[in-house]
């Protein structure tokens, strides 16, 4: 302890005191002093002081450091003039003096963030793990476990061997024993090693790999060296475990990101799924539903942020049913107003649609600007989960998933299952006798444009919380959706889903074997190739209704 | 039938001659003025370039305000003559002959992507145009007829890559090399490629990816940054354009991948593209430019308060190609000044060498050979307004290499357009075989 401290303190005077201390008075005095310096070092101005403050008191081992550390980390951590600490708490914006904890009544004028860069971070995280190993509650030890590094220093190494060893819970244990292993395989003693690449091949994953395949080309280089052969074969075992674990975990990861990206596609495509596959409405303001979809979102975003910012959390719960009622009253507006008129002549349509999409995107530049705007995600959106080891699927691509299961069924059981849903199939098959049967067609395309439009702006809600919002966000959505819409097989609502499910899932097989770009243009051939086979796309309409 | 068809002709023809009067009206009109020196603004204003070249536009009109309030030039107004390309890179060259044949602009101000740069390049040398082009490109370029105020690859991506090696930057042994498919990220690319050869990084250890422009969905890309990552620090370097920065960060932070286990430090990312970004999921990531609207001191300050009053808006933020503007408008000024004429071929020697203080904090100085400038680097980190916070900077401005010397093919290039070489991509000196440039 002696030779820590007075390698670690400046100073000829306050050496004599500390040492003065431990030798005559309470040797844990000395330790506060040092401990308190330490602390005050987080508020430095300077970097280089407070990354090696932090170092200081992870090696101290005192868990009163952690508020601060925490604090630090998720900047809340405030200096004042004097270099006094204090954390903000997060709800109530109260401010606590550190160390101590007590409320501050009147805060200091002058409070700075301290400012940290990614080296102070990159030893700041460990610090915080290694403080945590210790904690009483299971869940903080688990984190811990978990933001442990990759290779573990020496000063680290003896503190993790103990709190393994004291550890109940299985799952930390098996966490802590994994981090014990990556630092053991380098210790060269054989019996440790030999035990640490059977943990490693067990149940360690591409960090593991990456440490065992470094240690194999030490021991190749290394030749004539009595390198344990036993070893070598363990390693090599090891690693084909390893190997094929990941595979099937790569397999089964970018199938998910093709039913997650398939879902996003079936979202921007349903809408033009009713408006061009129903109603055989070349639609091509289809894309500038989806961004009107994606602005209602920023607007309500704002307004909750103006009006009830308490709130802001559920903003997009009310973006939902407000971009479905805009974008249905913006269709109904449009069938209403242009496009009755030009049924069964598609050119016509086509151009009108092409004006009405340019119309609306200059609209919304003259009231929104051409910057993007920013949506922020909710909380309860952001971050993600880890299904499979390496496997991230973000909680907003989860709920769209959902969005989208949900929509499709509710679309489904509107068509299927409600009077205006017959009439739309009605109308849609064969205008002139449903005409004849009483049936308002004319209403009945209003309300179907509607719905197609609405859906489209649900789609748009769902964008926003994963790409740009801006004017011309719904250029870059426009051609997918007609591809899903023309593969899927135009006028079958089965066959826009298949269609989307289709291209996401091999959009991603495809992708790691060849690029972004090329699986791209791989995708488009195989629908030129598919259309040219089959023009009536997957699902065909049968009867009489495919023939007019 | 005979008749009405003459008719129309005539009707045609008196069309023809009040269109084409109005048409030569126009231009003669403003070529009487001869009190004024024209300056030619040749900008997006529309399409998907718009909301990077838009507000370089408003910098080239501020900048000839505050000139003309200080007197204007040679004791003439400036007066600027803004056309708009509209993102669309052949009428780019289209508009710039407009500017030098129709309306006989003195110097242009101009471009941002490399493809429009491209573009008008034969114009501004066919013509003996002045182009001042203001934004971080790949290099591998000189022209007599044009002033590079934005940063070579030797002033952006290969310090930004040095500083992620050091210790400081988080030691990087593996590179993510990820940008969008065309000729800017994969000329930097390549430069980088036989950088980090040189620096002894394995083959193995290097990940190139490209996509499309607009690319929105990088799930895959990002998991697959996470296995090649595992083991050993990794570091990205983006030139990814435009749009498609948001989902990718977005795709990072869901992901759980965090600043300080990979840094990502992005070539086209500055305060403007920060502005239509939520910026909390950018934290900790890393830029780097030859200026940041964050740098303090006191030009900057002025630089900012005077961008902000113009603007009449104080949440518009500055950024480096605008500070490029600055400087190079200023250059400009110094050498029509010194010429005593706003002659092109005059003002070009005159550029050589010029000096300005810069809002980057150092004087920064036209190189009279490369006609590029010799510029600072600061590397900064994002934080949650929007802004930079500067991690890293060069002791002084470096000088730009046009050529770069880590390709093979263009390491013999040199650049120099002062005696005896005279000529932007040659590996001997050849100034006769130069027509119109000897005859000086």
């Amino acid at each position: 302890m002696r030779t820590i401290l007075s390698s670690s303190l400046g100073g000829l005077a306050r050496r004599f005191f500390v040492v003065l201390g431990i030798l005559f008075i309470l040797p844990a005095q000395g330790v506060a002093g040092e401990f308190e310096d330490a602390l005050a070092g987080l508020g430095s101005k300077s970097r280089k002081q407070i990354k090696s403050s932090i170092q200081q008191l992870a090696h101290l081992e005192d868990p009163r450091a952690l508020p601060a550390l925490t604090a630090l980390l998720e900047k809340r951590l405030r200096v004042d003039a004097e270099g006094r600490l204090y954390e903000v708490v997060e709800d109530s914006g109260e401010l606590l003096r550190i160390p101590g904890g007590e409320v501050v009544a009147s805060p200091p004028d002058s409070l700075r963030k301290p400012r940290i860069n990614n080296a102070v971070r990159r030893v700041l995280g460990p610090a915080i793990a290694h403080l945590q190993l210790d904690s009483p509650d299971a869940d903080v030890r688990r984190s811990a476990a978990e933001a442990l590094p990759d290779r573990l220093s020496e000063r680290m190494l003896p503190d993790v061997r103990a709190a393994a060893e004291r550890e109940k819970d299985p799952q930390i244990r098996e966490l802590l024993a994994l981090a014990l292993a990556r630092a053991d395989i380098q210790s060269g003693d054989s019996q440790r090693q030999l035990a640490a690449v059977e943990l490693l091949g067990e149940s360690g994953g591409r960090v593991a790999a990456s440490i065992l395949s470094t240690l194999l080309e030490q021991i190749d280089s290394e030749e004539g060296s009595e390198a344990d052969p036993a070893l070598r074969k363990a390693i090599e075992s090891a690693l084909a475990r390893i190997e094929m674990r990941t595979d099937l975990i790569d397999m089964a990861g970018n199938l998910i990101y093709g039913l997650s990206l398939a879902s996003v596609l079936l979202l921007v495509a349903l809408g033009l799924g009713i408006t061009f596959g129903l109603m055989k409405v070349i639609n091509m303001a289809h894309g500038e539903m989806l961004m009107l979809g994606a602005y209602t979102t920023y607007s309500v975003q704002i307004l909750f942020l103006q009006y009830m910012p308490g709130w802001i959390e559920a903003y997009m719960l009310a973006a939902v049913p407000c971009a479905f009622a805009v974008c249905g009253l913006v269709g109904m507006g449009l069938e209403r107003g242009i496009i009755r008129h030009l049924y069964g002549r598609p050119l016509e349509t086509l151009l009108a649609t092409w004006g009405i999409s340019l119309l609306l995107i200059q609209t919304v530049r003259l009231i929104f600007g051409a910057q993007n705007v920013e949506v922020a995600n909710p909380d309860w959106l952001s971050g993600g989960f880890e299904i499979l080891e390496g496997v991230v699927l973000p909680w907003s691509r989860v709920a769209i998933v959902l969005f989208a299961s949900a929509t499709v069924a509710a679309v489904w059981l509107l068509l299927q299952r409600t009077p205006l849903g017959l009439q739309v199939r009605a109308v849609t098959q064969n205008r002139e006798m449903a005409a004849c049967m009483g049936i308002a067609t004319g209403r009945v395309d209003m309300w179907t444009f509607g719905l197609g439009s609405a859906i489209a702006g649900l789609g748009g809600v769902a964008l926003s919380q994963i790409g740009n919002v801006g004017p011309e966000m719904g250029q870059a959505y426009i051609v997918d959706s007609f591809l899903v819409v023309v593969l899927g097989g135009v006028g079958k609502l089965a066959g826009t889903v298949t269609a989307a499910l289709g291209i996401g899932v091999v959009n991603k097989l495809l992708e790691p074997l060849t690029g972004a770009v090329f699986g791209k243009i791989l995708v488009l051939l195989f629908i030129v190739l598919f259309i040219q086979r089959r023009p009536q796309g997957i699902f065909a309409l049968q009867g009489r209704a495919a023939e007019s | 039938m005979r008749m009405k068809n003459f008719k129309n002709l005539r009707l045609a023809l008196g069309m023809l001659g009040i269109f084409s009067a109005l048409l030569v009206a126009g231009p003669a009109a403003s070529a009487k003025d001869d009190d004024t020196i024209k300056v030619g603004v040749l900008h997006s204003l529309s399409g998907t370039m718009a909301i990077s070249e838009t507000s370089l536009k408003d910098v080239v009109l501020m900048l000839i305000e505050e000139q003309n309030a200080k007197g204007g030039v040679l004791g003439k107004k400036l007066e600027a003559v803004v056309v708009d390309p509209a993102s669309n890179w052949p009428l780019f060259a289209e508009k710039a002959r407009e500017l030098i044949a129709v309306h006989d602009v003195d110097v242009v101000f101009g471009c941002w992507t490399s493809v429009s740069r491209k573009s008008v390049l034969p114009v501004f040398e066919e013509l003996n145009g002045l182009l001042f082009y203001p934004v971080q490109y790949e290099g591998e370029e000189s022209s007599y007829n044009v002033f590079y105020t934005g940063a070579a690859p030797n002033q952006q991506a290969i310090p930004a890559v040095e500083y992620l090696m050091s210790e400081d930057g988080g030691g990087a042994k593996k590179w993510v090399l990820l940008g969008t498919d065309y000729v800017y990220p994969r000329t930097t690319n390549k430069i980088l490629r036989y950088f980090l050869e040189e620096q002894g990084v394995k083959d193995s250890d290097i990940m190139e990816e490209y996509t499309p422009f607009g690319h929105s969905d990088y799930q895959t890309i990002v998991a697959n940054i996470k296995k090649f990552a595992a083991g050993s620090p990794t570091a990205v370097v983006s030139t990814i354009n435009g749009d498609s920065n948001v989902p990718f960060y977005k795709e990072l932070a869901a992901q759980g991948i965090k600043a300080e286990d990979i840094p990502v430090v992005a070539f086209s990312v500055g305060e403007e593209e920060l502005r239509g970004m939520d910026a909390e999921p950018l934290v900790g990531h890393l830029a780097a430019w030859n200026y940041f609207q964050s740098i303090e001191n006191p030009t900057n300050a002025a630089f900012i308060k005077q961008w902000k009053k113009f603007t009449g808006d104080e949440d518009r933020v500055t950024n480096d190609p605008m500070e490029a503007h600055v400087i190079g408008f200023d250059m400009w000024v110094q050498a029509v000044e010194q010429a005593g004429t706003t002659n092109v071929d005059a003002v070009r020697q005159a550029m050589g060498g010029q000096t300005v203080e810069s809002p980057s904090g150092y004087k920064i100085t036209m190189d009279a050979k490369n006609h590029h400038l010799h510029k600072p680097v600061v590397i900064g980190e994002i934080t949650e307004d929007g802004q930079f916070d500067i991690v890293w900077q060069t002791d002084g401005p470096i000088r730009a290499e046009a050529w770069s010397p880590h390709i093979p093919d263009s390491a013999s290039k040199i650049a120099d357009w002062t005696y005896p070489w005279v000529c932007g991509n040659c590996t001997e000196a050849k100034f006769q075989t130069l027509p119109g440039v000897s005859a000086q």
